[in-house]
């Protein structure tokens, strides 16, 4: 199956077709791309399910994406960053 | 936008909801089904992307056959459209129509565009599972830690591991699938933690249990982990997570009968991955919103009170699956029949004695229910969450991993502000008002409440953290979008 050609943070980034985005990322060996408001600390998947939102991610210049539910495409642009306020 | 008027809209296509759907639209109901994932199954039967065929389809799963014929009968009703199935497509919120029947409010489940969107259906039955119960540990917000279920979500969705060594702990017969699962995907675990002793169907797989399926799946796992050399170490928990941006290692306690540490038995463990597992949190937000009574079960998790048909207290509600008490998926399949036969009846399209519908086909689903509810009750009782977990924590471990709220933080909450229920601890607090809204640490927070206040955690706690404004997150454009007479006046 042809792979996919994404990227996280400029660098590439493959990913097999019917991946979600944040398993494209964990088979890269990368465990966290985002950090917390208060404390500055990494995090990645926790629940894996779209339950925690610990996965937020940005996908094509939108923010506050859950890695563990984006299927990922090619050309996608992927971004780390920092968390962003919580919806009320 | 979607509008559309049914008989009976299933929210869930998991093995409750899509059992549902198939013997809603086989008894001659007009069906629509609400999931927010992208293809059938739900958390059970979560499989890689249909639009991209792997040959080993099925691979690492219960029931295979049981679930392609249930998909394949979907999509037959869905070619001659008895059932619309709304895929990627969440409810963010029920109300009753007017002048009877029930309202659900639609939005996509990861696309952030504002469409907006109703079904309004004489009859719903909710479907809406749940996910891995939590409990804090020194540690967990590290990353490499996950959901014993989000490990095994990974594997069954993506052909993911989630790292090369694993730790899986917590309680219950769910950690032996992610652990062999991740066994064979090449992973070495390097421990299972039960903090119970299980004295039931692993060690006496054929005898404890009249569950003659279950009892063959525990000798399969116990052949899995004697093969793949996994440690199964019993009343042992994972006490401590260690690392600086990830995990590195964790500590290891034997734990007596009511989770207390004991003493001396400490052991570290080098590992990459921790899957973590503490039972089933059943998703309520819905019922919650449509006003049903829901009450504690034995497992201590928040429920939908349901009577023998699955209705709720709520009008035209019916629930099934997780969400009346955490049983597995058969019989979150049985629930899902059961629930399409009585509400056909209700809504008077029974079919002819003998039939789909018929009354013996009930008596008969009720009888096994019974018989597989006392199956759970008995799992429950072997692995409950041990009495004395929060002697694991710190004054510096998270218990809301959305705000960052420590324990400390929880403790001046009740020593200075006198917070000693869950709803005023949240108030305090603010555990449980971050994006997750309650979901990860909710059940925690209510243990942790009863605790400051020296009494069981009531049904309450579980509520004031269940409860939600919104089951699902909506954009401010989706909010905006929303014409609130649509419904009403139509
Ligand atoms: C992550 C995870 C992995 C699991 N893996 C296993 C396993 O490998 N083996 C095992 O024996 N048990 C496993 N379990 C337990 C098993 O999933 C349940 O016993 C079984 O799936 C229950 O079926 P259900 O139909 O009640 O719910 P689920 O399978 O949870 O299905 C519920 C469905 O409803 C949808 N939904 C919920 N709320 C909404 C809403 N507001 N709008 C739209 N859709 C909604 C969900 O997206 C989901 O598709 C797992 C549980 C979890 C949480
Ligand atoms: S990992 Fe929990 S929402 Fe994505």
């Amino acid at each position: 199956m042809p792979e996919l050609s994404l990227t996280f943070d400029g660098a590439p980034l493959s990913a097999r077709p019917g991946q979600t985005v944040g398993a494209a990322l964990t088979d890269a060996g990368v465990v966290a791309w985002r950090t917390t408001r208060n404390a500055g600390r990494p995090r990645g998947l926790f629940c894996g399910i779209g339950v925690c939102f610990d996965c937020l991610i940005m996908v094509d210049g939108v923010a506050n994406q859950r890695a563990c539910l984006t299927p990922a495409r090619g050309g996608m642009e992927l971004r780390s960053g920092r968390e962003t306020e919580a919806p009320e | 936008m979607t509008t559309l008027a049914c008989d009976v809209a299933i929210v869930g296509a998991g093995p409750a909801g899509l059992s549902a759907a198939v013997h809603a639209a086989d008894a001659g109901l007009n069906v629509a089904l609400v999931d927010a994932g992208t293809q059938p199954g739900g958390q059970y039967w979560r499989h890689p992307d249909e639009s991209h065929p792997v040959p080993d389809e099925g691979e690492g799963h219960h029931g295979w056959r049981e679930f392609t014929d249930l998909r394949s009968r979907l999509y037959a009703h869905e070619t001659t459209g008895t059932l619309t199935y709304l895929r990627g497509t969440q409810v963010w919120l029920i109300e009753p129509a007017r002048p009877a029947g029930v309202v659900l409010r639609l939005a996509p489940a990861t696309d952030p565009a504002p469409a907006a969107g109703t079904v309004t259906a004489r009859h719903v039955i909710l479907c809406p599972g749940g996910y891995d119960r939590q409990l804090p540990i020194p540690g967990w917000d590290l990353p490499g830690v996950m959901a014993a279920g989000g490990v095994q979500a990974l594997l069954k969705g993506n052909r993911t591991a989630a790292g090369r060594v694993a730790v899986v702990a917590g309680t219950g017969p769910f950690l032996l699938p992610v652990a062999t699962g991740l066994a064979h995907a090449g992973v070495k675990v390097a421990a299972i933690c039960e903090a119970n002793s299980p004295t039931g169907w692993l060690r006496n797989a054929g005898g404890a249990v009249r569950a003659p399926a279950k009892a063959l799946e525990g000798v399969e796992y116990a052949t899995a982990l004697a093969r793949h050399r996994i440690p199964y170490k019993i009343r042992t928990a994972v006490t401590a997570i260690h690392g600086t941006d990830r995990v590195e290692s964790v500590t290891l306690s034997r734990v007596d009968a009511h989770g207390t540490a004991i003493a001396g038995t400490q052991r570290t463990v080098a590992c990459d991955v921790v899957a973590l597992g503490w039972g089933f949190t059943p998703q309520l937000e819905l019922v919650l919103a449509a006003g049903a009574e829901t009450t504690v079960d034995v497992d201590g998790s928040l429920i939908a009170v349901v009577d023998d048909r699955l209705a709720s207290t709520a009008p035209g509600v019916t629930v099934a699956g997780e969400a009346t008490g955490v049983g597995g998926a058969p019989m979150a399949v049985l629930e899902g029949e059961l629930a399409a036969l009585c509400v056909s009846e209700a809504l008077g399209v029974a079919a002819a004695p003998g039939g789909p519908a018929s009354e013996g086909r009930i008596r008969a689903l009720q009888r096994d229910r019974a018989r597989l509810h006392r199956f759970a009750v008995a799992m429950h009782r072997a692995n409950p969450v041990p009495a004395n977990w929060q002697d694991w924590l710190t004054p510096e471990t998270l218990v809301c991993r959305c705000e960052e709220v420590t324990h400390g933080a929880l403790c001046d909450a009740h020593t200075e502000l006198g917070a000693a229920d869950a709803r005023t601890l949240k108030s305090f607090g603010r555990p449980g008002m971050g994006w997750c809204q309650g979901r990860v640490c909710g059940f925690a927070v209510s243990e942790i409440a009863a605790r400051f206040a020296n009494r069981p955690t009531s049904a309450d706690d579980l509520r004031s953290m269940a409860k939600r404004s919104l089951a699902a997150p909506v954009t401010l454009g989706q909010l905006a979008a929303l014409d609130f007479d649509d419904v009403h006046e139509g």
